[in-house]
């Protein structure tokens, strides 16, 4: 296959960037969309140019570091994949392909398509946790039985990779559905009870504080996210948000 | 510096009794003392979580941009624990035993005694800690069952067991953080470690975005840092995994200890061209299950390779199950040494399944059919339908292995419902590691290793969800206690400085290999090297090793590496956002671990677990042990150059278990 990249290029957070573009042959449909990637940073390489800066690390699917904007889509074109799990065989034989990095005033562009995410820690560090300590001297594990579906479901809400795909997506740049998943894990486990008024209090200052904008209950960040992530999460963090701040004294 | 300080009295009371007797360190001085961990997977979160809990001063330092990115996160299927919930007689002496033996007994007894011991605890801290294990419909854990052993004592969560504990991990790091206990740093890398006065003193980091270096003191240093699997270029490590801050203890003085044993995991989707990155595993769990063949007719095994035929069209008697023809007492659970080894003699027989003749078939068609039956039953259908079964059959392994067989669809774009995957083995894991001593220090004094990182748990071979476990049990149960034995003798000693002749040192020398990189103006990009490399050490120190291959191999990676320095180019400058420098870095130091792991492959004279040495086979071509003169742990010492590295030798003793040839027949 034959290609055209435009990539977006920024040399740093300052750095007003531009779109350039590179040509690109001989791409296997085989190859993932990060090898087609290693593939032109190979040949920029050995051209004497500067290599686009991209984030990623296990190559399959779990770790969340990627983070590439393809085509007007976080992730690219398929559902429910990372950008390391999109292969070749989704474009066609001279396709253009345009290649930007997650916008969001919370996530500030490092250099090219890497940009620092690390306002999702800070969000996670406010309250993303349930405070026992790590000393072993606790309940048997199979002590408080969890119902199965409940059980599920806080798995299904604990898949969150942390990508940002959902707050790249929402025209707002709002972080609510990475927030409300992990609010809901621990919402819907026995263990989270103690600290679930303070625990998504505080995690929605801390969003705020990073400059995550508002939900609008469009549903884009959920149709994007990699992992599935269902909206009614965002419904739970909200009446959790609401009775938390109704019950305050 | 080399005593394993394995704790005198009975196996089983080891553990509880050193603890009882080692130092400690009072609340009040914890805070005076400062620990640095390098990574921050399952061992190194732990770790730095428990630290800071018990009152310590942590620094932690990831390369990813947040902890909760390092790779324990990929872990697919499990983690052991001898909780004998399902009632098939586990016990602790059990999970002992079996990693004894899945280790081909070349472990330390005791430390295995000891992983064995804190495993309950870790599924007990995890529940409490919010991790949604699998569970029944009676609302206890699930369990299901793994390789190299006869019971079911893997806790899971679907296949991504790893992801549900490090981030468990990882809430328990944020938490320190949010109370100011850990000082986190992330795009770090650790360049080298500083040794004052025989003690290691801290580390020299790089801030991976504006290429600055920083000296970091601290009273002791732990290394997680995982393991090197990516010498091999194509495995299943993350891009970014790495050996370096290994190798720059090792350089240092820690000991590098059996390097060459290097897990080949048999089920991983085939390589698929040239342009290839890495490997994906295909959890260990899909063997509960799944059943692995090959066509037993060449001809047929030719047709499938030439697409003329397809699996689904050869019939029942014209398979050959391999694995449960040579192993029928476990079959398709053998450990994944014997199946890696297994699917490759096959392959390499001329049986093979894919375009390249290296792959062999896993396939789900009898378990649909199993579950299929058992879910119309508990649904009450009477006589149901073959298409009945079949699809609720499906649903069920869905339930179990959803997102594993769409990650397979997703690579290599056919459908494991409706026709058997094809796999092959790669390189998944490194068991050796740092030598470590009973309480995990190095042969420096004030240096830990954890995880991944260290020897010490898994001999020649690891069982399936055992990383997991000693990741964790290393980070929350077993160094948080050690390490106070040493640091009670640093309550007087005061903060550390880095402003000494050391550190100033150990800083200059990072910078000159630096400067040396990026100056060096050559011909070919980091990563020509890297497969290069890879393919040496995949050819003769793979999955098959022999006398005159390991030395063709040393040779080829001297030459190797010296057309690196070189003919390397890197990029860029070394004080911006520089990846390819980064990686330069890494590259350089898998070159010299390379040699070292070929060069201790080529001294053990034996095979046993994942070294497999075509001298020493039995006549059945299972790997034949030399327990007379390999019952030891081979422990590196660096001279200066790898292939001139000093053997330590600690024997192995075993007082508890009787030293067998290994049966999974």
């Amino acid at each position: 296959m034959d290609l055209t990249l435009k990539v977006w290029r920024q040399n740093g957070p300052n750095d007003k960037g531009r779109i350039e573009t590179y040509p690109v042959s001989g791409v296997s449909p085989d190859m993932s969309f990060l090898e087609m990637m290693d593939m032109l940073n190979d040949q920029i390489i050995r051209d004497g140019g500067d290599p686009v800066a991209f984030d990623h690390d296990c190559r399959e699917g779990i770790c969340g570091m990627c983070s590439m904007f393809i085509n007007g889509e976080a992730h690219g074109p398929n559902r429910g994949v990372t950008t390391c799990q999109l292969h070749m065989r989704s474009f066609k034989d001279g396709d253009t392909i345009t290649i930007e990095p997650w916008r969001a005033s919370a996530f500030p562009v490092l250099k090219d398509l890497a940009v620092d995410r690390s306002a999702f820690d800070r969000v996670i560090q406010a309250g993303g946790y349930i405070s026992v300590n790590t000393s072993g001297e606790t309940l048997d594990a199979n002590a408080i039985p969890v119902p199965k579906a409940q059980a599920d479901e806080a798995f299904n809400a604990a898949t969150c990779i942390g990508c940002g795909a959902c707050v790249a997506t929402c025209k707002n740049a709002s972080a609510m559905l990475f927030v409300s998943a992990k609010v809901s894990q621990f919402a819907l486990l026995p263990q989270g009870q103690p600290e679930r008024a303070t625990r998504v209090q505080r995690m929605v200052d801390q969003m705020d504080k990073e400059g995550f904008g508002n939900c609008t209950n469009t549903g884009a960040c959920a149709v994007e996210c990699p992992k599935g992530i269902d909206l009614s999460n965002i419904a739970r963090m909200n009446r959790d948000f609401l009775s938390a701040s109704a019950s305050e004294e | 510096m080399f005593e394993s300080k394995i704790p005198s009295g009975p196996l089983a009371e080891k553990w509880t009794s050193h603890k009882n007797h080692i130092n400690l360190v009072n609340p009040a001085n914890k805070r005076l003392i400062d620990v640095i961990v390098v990574g921050t997977g399952l061992a190194g979160s732990s770790a730095a979580a428990s630290l800071a809990e018990m009152g310590y001063n942590v620094k932690a330092f990831c390369f990813q941009d947040s902890p909760r990115r390092a790779h324990s996160i990929a872990a697919q299927g499990g983690i052991n624990a001898a909780k004998n919930y399902q009632n098939d007689g586990d016990s602790v002496y059990r999970l002992f035993y079996d990693t004894i033996k899945g280790g081909d007994y070349r472990s330390r007894e005791a430390n295995v005694h000891r992983l064995a011991e804190v495993s309950t605890s870790i599924i007990d801290q995890c529940v409490a800690q919010g991790v949604p294990f699998a569970r029944e419909y009676g609302g206890l854990l699930d369990n299901r069952s793994f390789g190299g052993v006869q019971v079911s004592r893997t806790f899971y969560a679907k296949g991504q067991t790893g992801q549900q504990l490090l981030l468990g991990a990882y809430s328990a790091l944020s938490r320190q953080i949010s109370k100011g206990k850990v000082e986190m740093f992330t795009r770090h890398e650790m360049m080298d470690v500083v040794i004052v006065d025989g003690k290691c003193r801290g580390i020299i980091a790089r801030n991976l975005i504006t290429g600055e270096l920083e000296r970091h003191a601290a009273h002791a240093v732990v290394l997680a840092s995982g393991g090197y699997g990516n010498v091999f270029f194509l495995s299943t490590n993350a891009m970014g995994s790495n050996v370096s801050a290994a190798w720059k203890a090792h350089k240092k003085g820690a000991y590098m200890a059996n390097p060459c044993f290097t897990q080949i995991h048999p089920t991983c989707i085939p390589v698929s061209g040239e342009h290839q990155s890495k490997l994906t595993l295909m959890s260990e769990s899909l063997r509960n299950d799944g059943r692995i063949w090959v066509p037993a007719k060449k001809e047929d095994a030719e047709a499938i390779r030439k697409g003329t035929m397809r699996a689904n069209d050869i019939p029942e008697e014209d398979r050959d199950y391999y694995l449960e023809r040579r192993y029928p007492a476990f079959g398709n659970l053998v450990p994944r040494d014997v199946a890696s080894r297994a699917a490759k003699e096959r392959c390499d027989a001329g049986f093979g399944v894919n375009e390249t003749g290296e792959a062999v078939f896993l396939d789900y068609a009898s378990a649909i059919q199993r579950y299929g039956k058992t879910e119309a039953n508990i649904r009450g259908l009477r006589n149901p339908s073959e298409a009945e079964i079949t699809k609720l059959g499906k649903e069920v392994v869905k339930a179990k292995y959803g997102n594993l067989f769409d990650m397979y669809k997703q690579i290599a774009a056919d459908d494991p419902y409706e026709t058997p995957m094809k796999i092959y083995p790669a390189v998944h894991y490194t068991m050796g590691g740092l030598w470590v001593d009973y309480n995990l220090m190095t042969s420096v004094p004030g240096l830990y290793a954890a995880g991944e990182a260290n020897f010490s748990d898994h001999g020649a071979n690891r069982l399936g969800a055992s990383a997991l476990m000693q990741g964790l049990a290393d980070g929350y149960f077993v160094l948080p206690y050690t390490i106070g034995d040493y640091l009670a003798s640093d309550i007087r000693t005061g903060a550390i400085s880095a402003d000494t002749p050391e550190f100033e040192a150990a800083e200059k020398g990072v910078q000159d290999r630096i400067d040396h990189l990026i100056n060096n103006n050559g011909s070919k990009p980091v990563d020509d090297f890297h497969r290069r490399l890879g393919r040496i050490m995949w050819n003769e120190c793979g999955m098959s090793r022999s006398e005159a291959g390991l030395k063709k191999a040393i040779a080829d990676i001297r030459a190797l590496r010296d057309e690196f320095y070189s003919d390397v180019r890197v990029p860029g400058t070394a004080d911006q956002f520089n990846p390819e420098l980064d990686k330069a870095g890494r590259v350089a130091d898998l070159l010299e671990l390379g040699e070292l792991m070929c060069k201790d492959a080529l001294e053990r004279n034996e095979s046993c677990g994942g070294h497999f040495r075509e001298e020493y086979q039995t006549p059945e071509g299972e790997a034949l042990r030399d327990d007379e003169q390999f019952a030891f742990v081979s422990a590196w010492e660096y001279t200066g150059d790898p292939s001139e590295a000093n053997l330590h030798k600690e024997d192995l003793k075993f007082e508890n278990i009787e030293l067998k040839q290994r049966s999974y027949k």
